[in-house]
């Protein structure tokens, strides 16, 4: 594992713009064929702000952020940075770094001239070059492998150094079309927290876009859930997790238990416990509400909670590290999954009785059938 | 366990080996004939390497021979090799016979250079373009670019008879214009090794992280995709070296002038300088192919392994 400098500001803020930029999206469209990839897209990065795009494949995710960066043409809307106008910008003019997916590193040049090729192209000379891309690699925590070629060094590195690369041009938005997923588990954790770490040390605007959700959880300002070529949430990750606006989103971001229940006014009953619902749920009629693991609880069938709690048995228990999770059977044949803390699921044995109690956390809850 | 107590069952379902006996005794047959089988392949290989090199060795050496030898005489001589030595003064002398072979010479070191370039021109953007942008075209490019090989020399020609003479009226009836057929006849063979090499790197990443690093598409070809397919382009290169330098019919059939109808018709007055000139034409093609690799392996080690 490669240990990371402690790098001073003043190291790279001579070769940055020491502010980001403000990008707004508007009502982009495009389509492939008949399957439209975006449909009336709308983000805003507010400068400095790293936005997630997150979402299952074939979202429009990627599409949003190719067409952002240039490589695609938007059929139809308008993309601008600080105010100006950029939908008919040539790529190689839109001054935006970008981090692949795919390892994009030069193959014939080292790390340090792979660095330096932006700026070379940005007019800066020899002594400037090597001064910048020495300080961006700093920055990475690649200054010793300068020198290696991208055969010579492992995935993470790679991906390190196209980072520093891409951000060597002092770009106006930093652009990162899943960087991590090619990477093994604890280099992408590793990798992640720090490209969050450089994106708020230089104050960069970026968008970065994923399928994993811990990861969009773990580096997002902001967090855009997508699905269908349109954002169905942007919200802080706090916020989306505690308050999906729908279906897909409460699905999609966490694990969640559909419940049905009946709603009225401010709270629904489910499962015979009250739960108060987040604004947008219906205020009566029969709804499914969406119960987090974390808010179900499983209490001993003898004990003195039993009397709020429903029957139910065990039928698998997960063991995760830091927790478990625990799946009970209802007795109408309802799989209910709940959030333990990893040191009780030894406890828990398969086709045992447990009652199953529900917090009162707010819930999202839809009228059955209503589409997101 | 007590020595009197029963052994316990094995679990294993292994069959008791005798004792002293080995897998490799138990099992003598296999080993055995693994031994043979390798003996007999490695007898196959040295027997089909030694008729390979036969096949290129004996008529090498009976040229080499045929040019130091008088074939009257039986006298030894290298006055052949101080002839090509000094072609060009033998061309002044009597223009008639050596000259064409001088211009010969002349015409096929200007030709390589012309097809080489006017093939990289051609294919490597194309390619690259096509690899890019229109992937449905690829399998046109291919067929048309394989198409030259379906075709027999002489039917190139007297399609390409009416074509050239407008060549000759507009440009001139200098033999270097044959390049642009030249540049047919190589296609299939620099197609496929510019193919493979561009197909082995990740061409739309590498050409979308330097456009977006600010690089136009020129710049892309110069500075990522030609340094990422210098041994696909040596190949290319040197098929075409190859096949210009060995190429007779079409330069014949249209009257023009290169090495092999300057050979063919020296060797109608002087058989030894002939295949001397052969000679030293396939030395000079074989030279260039391990410059070429080695200018390629020199790069590829520099960029460490």
């Amino acid at each position: 594992m490669t240990s990371v400098p402690t790098v001073a500001h003043h190291d790279v803020t001579s070769a940055t713009t020491g502010s980001g930029a403000l990008v707004e999206l508007t009502g982009v469209s495009r389509s492939f064929g008949t399957v439209k990839a975006l449909d009336g897209f709308d983000l805003r990065i507010n400068p400095g702000e790293l936005i997630v795009l997150l979402g299952p494949s074939g979202c429009g995710k990627t599409t949003a952020l190719r067409i952002l960066a240039g490589l695609e043409d938007a059929d139809a809307g308008r993309i601008t940075v600080d105010g100006r106008d950029i939908s008919s910008v040539p790529t190689a003019k839109r001054d935006m770094g970008m981090v692949f997916q795919a390892y994009s590193l030069f193959p014939h040049m080292t790390a340090q001239q792979n660095v330096e090729f932006g700026l070379g192209l940005r007019g800066k000379n020899a002594s400037e070059r090597k001064k910048i891309a020495g300080e961006y690699l700093e920055l990475v925590g690649l200054s010793a492998q300068a020198d290696r070629f991208a055969r010579q060094m492992s995935g993470g590195q790679q991906q390190r150094v196209a980072l520093a690369r891409a951000l060597a041009i002092s770009p106006n938005v930093l652009l990162l079309d899943e960087p991590l997923s090619a990477l093994d588990a604890k280099v992408r954790v590793q990798l992640r927290d720090e490209i969050r770490r450089i994106q708020l040390e230089l104050g960069i605007s970026a968008l970065f876009v994923t399928h994993d959700q811990e990861e969009a959880l773990a580096v997002a300002d902001r967090v855009g859930v997508m699905w269908q070529g349109k954002i169905q949430q942007i919200a802080t990750p706090q916020e989306l997790y505690s308050a999906p606006v729908n279906e897909f989103v409460a699905e999609f971001v966490g694990l969640s238990n559909p419940l049905v229940g009946t709603a009225s006014g401010d709270a629904a009953t489910v499962l015979g416990q009250q739960i108060l619902l987040l604004p947008g749920s219906p205020r009566s009629g029969a709804v499914t509400v969406f119960v987090r693991p974390e808010a179900v609880r499983l209490v001993p069938i003898e004990g003195a909670d039993v009397a709020h709690a429903t029957r139910a048995t065990i039928i698998a228990t997960s063991f995760l590290g830091s927790m478990a999770r625990a799946h009970a059977r209802l007795a109408d044949g309802t799989v209910i999954v709940a959030q333990i803390a990893s040191a009780d699921v030894a406890a828990l044995r398969v086709g045992a009785p447990v009652g199953v109690a529900l917090d009162p956390t707010p819930a999202l809850a839809i009228a059955p059938g209503t589409a997101p | 366990m007590t020595p009197s107590a029963p052994a316990a069952p094995s679990l294993s379902r292994t069959p008791a080996t005798p004792p002293g006996s080995s897998l490799s005794e138990s099992h003598p047959r296999p080993q055995q004939m693994r031994r043979g089988m390798r003996r007999k392949q490695a007898t196959t290989r040295r027997i089909v390497i030694g008729v390979i090199m036969a096949f290129f060795l004996i008529p090498l050496t009976s040229m080499l021979y045929f040019s130091v030898r008088y074939p009257l005489s039986g006298k030894w001589t290298g006055h052949s090799w101080s002839d090509l030595i000094h072609i060009q003064a033998l061309a002044a002398e009597d223009p008639a016979d050596y000259g064409q072979l001088w211009d010969g010479l002349k015409n096929s070191a200007v030709l390589v250079v012309l097809t080489v370039v006017l093939m990289l021109v051609l294919l490597i953007p194309t390619m690259t373009w096509i690899r890019l942008r229109v992937r449905w075209l690829s399998r046109t490019l291919e067929f048309v670019c394989l198409l030259p090989l379906t075709i027999p020399a002489i039917v190139l020609v007297v399609g390409l008879g009416p074509v050239y003479r407008i060549v000759s009226s507009v440009l001139s009836t200098n033999s270097i214009w044959l390049c642009f057929i030249y540049v047919i006849l190589v296609l299939p063979f620099a197609y496929r090794a510019l193919d493979a090499g561009l197909g082995a790197i990740d061409l739309p990443t590498l050409s979308e992280a330097a456009r977006s690093l600010g690089a136009g598409w020129l710049r892309i070809l110069w500075r990522i995709v030609l340094p990422n397919i210098r041994s696909a382009v040596v190949s290319a290169c040197f098929i075409s070296v190859a096949l210009v330098l060995g190429e007779f019919t079409i330069a014949q059939l249209l009257a023009r002038n290169n090495l092999q109808t300057g050979i063919y018709l020296v060797s109608q007055s002087d058989g030894q300088l002939a295949v001397t000139m052969s000679l030293a034409a396939l030395l000079l093609a074989f030279v260039l192919l391990m410059v070429l690799s080695l200018l390629s392996g020199d790069r590829k080690s520099q960029e460490g392994s």
